[in-house]
């Protein structure tokens, strides 16, 4: 492996796996026609539908129970230079999986790093957020405010 | 005599193709798309994924365009859709104090931190037909514009129960053992007693109808023990998040929208236990509001025989509500009917003939016996 153990920690990977798994395969697609220099890689691990559990608490903090199942899409590539992607994402899209994977694989090189997050995982964070925010708001216009009728005399 | 026959084949054939230009309906109407059903239809979408046991908005709308709509048989389809794929593990359990909300309701208290967050709901409306809907394009009008207010709501909202529970006053939850195994219904089936996370598991895949009417029941006094408030109910998107093997730590792999609720419940306490509020706990795939309430209210009513209560009526009793909730379980049982029982039905009927054949005799002997008996006390009497 070409990369240093220090180039990223579990917590940046995390951060950045999530913002992939939450954007849609068309952003990602997007985002990765945007990549120049694009490196050649193979499947580990074709794309691959599976489920999982999905699991819940009795009261939200209690008890452990199997809520049901969600479907989720798992695909592993490994780039020329020895990165190793990996991606879990929800839904049935091979494609949605692969590109997640390829963008793992990509973070974990120091030198598409910074560009990678900046160009691409900060913009999806803010997309995503914006539509969050929008549709916060509109719930936040039917929160109830209360009021006391004073009764004349 | 019967005699075994086969056949059928050609007729079935014909049947489904039958069904398939049924399902088109007419030809002149466009065919109706599966962003559509997603969009349009979601709330069918959401009860398809909750009894389904599987989330997963596309695969449930295509389900409800295939069943022309019966959602039951959209279950249906998505249960056996499920057994198909791999399992790839257990998610860690969802935060649902962490949820991004956009509707949190409390009928227990009227000023709650965070507020009382209508979101889209029915509840309100005058239920009256808006025909409106009638005219196509109608859902491009500004009447279909929500209003937006200046900030965003604060998620991450406490819950109503904490306000509680910092008093004492509501049993606490949060005690569970990690490496307690966690009961699956998919893999193994029902034992009784059934514990806590088989009964929640079984009602959150259970019939809405059936769920719904038990807790009628218990509403109107067959089990109820005073009746329970509505804590919380909120609605919103939880973050799902998975331990890969390969990987050893916790990745989100996506977000879900679920309906949580909990009642709180009286509990008069034992010898040992103090009085205090019990919750039951309703949880939904989607925005399926009705069946999460119910479902609280069932997984209080099946804490009977945990907390000490006498447990009498059919809501309460967790073989009659856990073994009848699954709807796929009973239209199967009971649509097998439609199937040929040509066999079985020729055995009740030779019965059939000889009962009657034996209670027509029999009848006629008792009737000469009473007219002999009558005739003798007619002439004794002489």
């Amino acid at each position: 492996m070409s990369f240093s153990r220090n180039s990223f920690t579990t917590k940046e990977r995390q951060k950045w796996m999530s913002v992939l798994s939450k954007s849609s395969c068309q952003e990602l697609e997007g985002a990765w026609q945007g990549i120049s220099e694009k490196p050649d890689y193979r499947h580990l691990r074709k794309p691959e539908t599976g489920i999982i559990m999905v699991r819940a608490r009795a009261g939200g903090s209690g008890l452990r129970f199997n809520f049901g199942e969600m479907t989720v899409t798992r695909c592993t590539v490994k780039t020329d230079e020895g990165y190793v992607g990996c991606a879990y994402v929800m839904g049935r899209d091979h494609r949605h999986a692969e590109l997640a994977a390829l963008f793992d694989a990509l973070l974990q090189n120091s030198g598409y790093k910074l560009k990678i997050l900046n160009m691409v995982i900060l913009k999806l964070k803010e997309s995503r957020e914006k539509r969050k925010e929008e549709i916060s708001k509109k719930s936040a216009a039917t929160k109830v405010d209360f009021f006391t009728m004073v009764r004349g005399d | 005599m019967y005699v075994a026959v086969k056949g059928g084949e050609q007729a079935i054939a014909n049947a489904h193709k039958l069904l398939s230009e049924k399902r088109r309906g007419d030809q002149a109407v466009p065919e109706l798309e599966i962003s559509q059903i997603k969009e349009q239809l979601g709330l069918s979408v959401d009860r398809v994924m909750t009894e389904g046991s599987l989330y997963d908005r596309e695969l449930a709308a295509i389900a409800i365009k295939q069943a022309q709509g019966d959602l039951v048989e959209a279950i249906f389809l998505l249960r056996a859709y499920r057994t198909t794929l791999p399992r790839f593990g257990f998610s860690e359990p969802i935060e649902t104090s962490r949820m991004e909300i956009q509707r949190r309701i409390s009928s227990s208290f009227k000023d709650i931190p965070g507020g009382q967050v209508l979101g889209p709901t029915y509840d309100y409306t005058h239920r009256l037909i808006d025909f409106a809907l009638e005219i196509p394009d109608n859902g491009n009008s500004e009447t279909c514009r929500a209003e937006v207010a200046a900030e965003a709501i604060q998620n991450a909202m406490p819950r109503v129960a904490d306000l509680l529970l910092a008093e004492g006053l509501i049993e606490d939850e949060a005690t569970d053992n990690d490496r307690r195994p966690v009961a699956d219904l998919t893999r193994d089936p029902l034992e009784l007693p059934a514990e806590r996370d088989a009964r929640l598991q079984n009602l959150a895949r259970g019939d809405e109808g059936f769920i719904l009417s038990l807790a009628y029941s218990i509403l109107r006094g067959f089990g109820a023990s005073g009746h329970p408030f509505l804590g919380e109910i909120r609605f919103g998107e939880v973050t799902v998040e998975l331990v890969p093997e390969e990987l050893g730590f916790p990745i989100e792999v996506g977000e879900v929208s679920v309906t949580e609720c909990i009642m709180f419940n009286r509990f008069m306490g034992s010898a040992t236990t103090s009085p205090k509020f019990v919750r039951g706990y309703g949880l939904a795939f989607g925005h399926c509001e009705r069946k999460a309430m119910a479902m609280a209210i069932i997984d209080y009513a099946l804490r009977s025989r945990e907390l000490g209560e006498r447990s009498e009526y059919p809501a309460q009793d967790e073989e009659f509500v856990l073994f009848h909730s699954d709807n796929i379980q009973a239209s199967g049982f009971v649509e097998h009917l439609k199937l040929p029982h040509y066999v079985d039905f020729q055995a009740d009927l030779v019965l059939m003939r000889n009962r009657q054949g034996e209670f027509r005799d029999g009848k006629k002997e008792g009737r000469d016996e009473r007219e002999l008996e009558d005739e003798k006390a007619a002439k004794e009497a002489e």
